[in-house]
């Protein structure tokens, strides 16, 4: 095994242990989240395996650096406890949950069992920040421009329901 | 490759972690006692010698080793014990990415003296110190206690908001330099510019070639002065020293995170702001102020100098001694200013705190980004 497979394997156990400590913390939220954090940073270093390094670096700088942490800040300011979350009804999600991992499962065997194609070459760049500037500046400008607008349109009501609340 | 690796990173660390931050902790001292007009610490000693309160360092490492370190009843232990190694690592990690010395070349061999030097450079340290956060959160969420809780929640809230503004804050620096690449940025400083070219290139009016020896080094701080001051407030207010305290909170919060912390563990995270210091100056250094680089004296003219007297080879071996000596000159100067500041500015008050961020450090970096760029597109870029 080469060291960036050894990386790999490290990586992708991280965050399937993580993801999984996720899933079995669901009464303890903050516990959940901060699996989820290590869960989002391993994905990140799978992604620097794979010369993405831009999505890397993006990875961690919103989803770990900011958007948990909001999440924590929220559990935080409600300050919810395990015995908060009372069981409801749960056939319903079982159910679903027995199909989604059958369904995955099926999947999963289905991609080891085929042949593996050979690892494409990237070109030079790739992943980097130069060539996404410019294809989102030239080729998706008017994409970026109307997502940069629904973005302003979330913080405007944002701040209207804030204010509401505080007059 | 790897060893050249495994060298500088022992280098860096044993150089900032093992002496500088230790150090930094007797500054402090010294110089609040200085402004203060007190004579600080001068009372550990060994046979009677004090060296000038120097031996301090050594007795608190040693006193907090030797405390016991208490977990409070009702905490999450596992977080509780784990939060301040989530806050210390990242800061020592973020030393990777800043040079400590230029590019030189050995015959065909080339010496780059800086850890790594990825193409996201400078990303790679936000995207780190963002991770910080969640040691002081956990800190103040495992603590089990209320004051700990309001401190965890002050710091998320605090360092969230300052990570927005000191991105948008270095935005004119990558465009200035072209580049995230913190060792790109540094050999793009290590050189001069015309004090007046700027009549040249915005309104065509020749420079007279006798104003020509009137030369500023081409330093991020010229180019970028609004720049300089939101970047230096921003990540001071990320480090969450006072004047940006509020997660600590003295006279509100007792201690705010850290309050449950005892021995080694609250040290830690005494520790990680004062390596946080050295990265502050050291990043501020190489964006800002040049890096490695010596003003007005570029590697080339050492190189070509003193290279043609005593040969390429002790010229180059000259320029990494001076270089790694200038760097870290402009670290020590930077940290004398944060500690100079921190002991200089009353503290702010938490709303001050969030209004100075969104309310005027981050309208002002979208105006410097505006009027860089405008800038540019009439000059064209300085390099």
């Amino acid at each position: 095994m080469t060291a960036l497979q050894v990386l790999f394997y490290a990586f992708a156990a991280l965050a399937l242990v993580s993801a999984l400590g996720m899933l079995f913390n669901v009464r303890n939220a903050v516990a959940a989240a901060m699996s989820l954090v290590v869960t989002m940073v391993s994905l990140a270093g799978i992604y620097v395996l794979l010369e993405a390094h831009l999505v890397a670096a993006i990875q961690i700088i919103v989803y770990a650096g900011a958007i948990v942490v909001l999440f924590l800040f929220v559990v935080m300011l409600l300050n919810l406890r395990a015995d908060e979350f009372a069981p409801g009804r749960q056939w319903p999600t079982k159910t679903a949950a027995l199909l989604l991992v059958v369904a995955a499962g099926a999947h999963l065997v289905r991609i080891v069992s085929a042949e593996l194609p050979e690892p494409a070459v990237p070109p030079a760049g790739f992943g980097g920040y130069a060539l996404l500037g410019i294809a989102l500046y030239t080729d998706y400008v008017l994409l970026v421009e109307m997502a940069s607008l629904l973005l302003l349109a979330a913080i405007v009501g944002a701040v209207i329901l804030a204010k509401r609340k505080l007059d | 490759m790897p060893v050249e690796v495994v060298v500088k990173t022992v280098f860096i660390i044993l150089v900032i972690v093992g002496a500088l931050a230790p150090v930094i902790t007797w500054v402090e001292r010294k110089q609040s006692a200085v402004m203060q007009d007190r004579i600080g610490a001068n009372r550990a000693d060994v046979a009677g010698i004090t060296l000038l309160g120097l031996l301090h360092p050594a007795a608190d490492v040693l006193k907090l080793l030797s405390k016991e370190d208490v977990v409070p009843l009702g905490a999450n232990r596992f977080m509780h014990l784990i939060s301040p190694l989530i806050a210390a690592v990242p800061a020592i990690v973020a030393f990777g990415v800043i040079p400590f010395g230029g590019v030189y070349h050995f015959g065909d061999t080339t010496l780059s003296l800086v850890v790594a030097n990825p193409d996201w450079g400078l990303l790679y340290i936000f995207a780190i110190g963002s991770l910080a956060t969640y040691g002081v959160v956990m800190a103040g969420w495992s603590s089990n206690n209320n004051w700990s809780l309001l401190g965890g929640m002050r710091a998320s809230a605090q360092m969230i908001s300052y990570e927005v503004t000191m991105g948008l804050a270095v935005v004119g620096v990558f465009m200035v330099f072209q580049t995230l690449k913190l060792q790109d940025m540094a050999v793009a400083q290590d050189t001069t510019f015309r004090l007046l070219g700027f009549l040249d290139r915005l309104f065509g009016i020749p420079v007279p070639a006798w104003l020509d020896w009137l030369r500023l080094p081409a330093w991020g701080i010229f180019y970028q002065p609004l720049g300089f001051l939101m970047f230096l407030t921003a990540i001071m207010a990320e480090n969450k020293r006072p004047p940006f305290d509020t997660p600590e909170g003295e006279s509100e919060i007792i201690a705010g995170f850290h309050l449950e912390y005892s021995g080694m563990r609250f040290g830690l995270f005494y520790m990680s702001e004062f390596i946080e210091v050295v990265v502050i100056a050291g990043l501020v250094a190489t964006m800002f102020l040049g890096g490695w680089a010596i003003p007005w004296l570029s590697t080339a003219t050492i190189i070509g100098g003193v290279g043609s007297v005593f040969g390429t080879g002790f010229a180059t071996g000259l320029c990494i001694l001076l270089h790694f000596l200038t760097f870290m000159l402009k670290v020590v100067v930077l940290i004398w200013l944060q500690m100079a500041l921190r002991w200089t500015l009353p503290r702010f008050r938490y709303d001050q705190v969030m209004d100075l961020c969104w309310k005027i450090l981050l309208p002002l970096s979208l105006a410097n980004i505006f009027v860089t760029a405008l800038v540019m597109l009439i000059a064209g870029s300085p390099s």
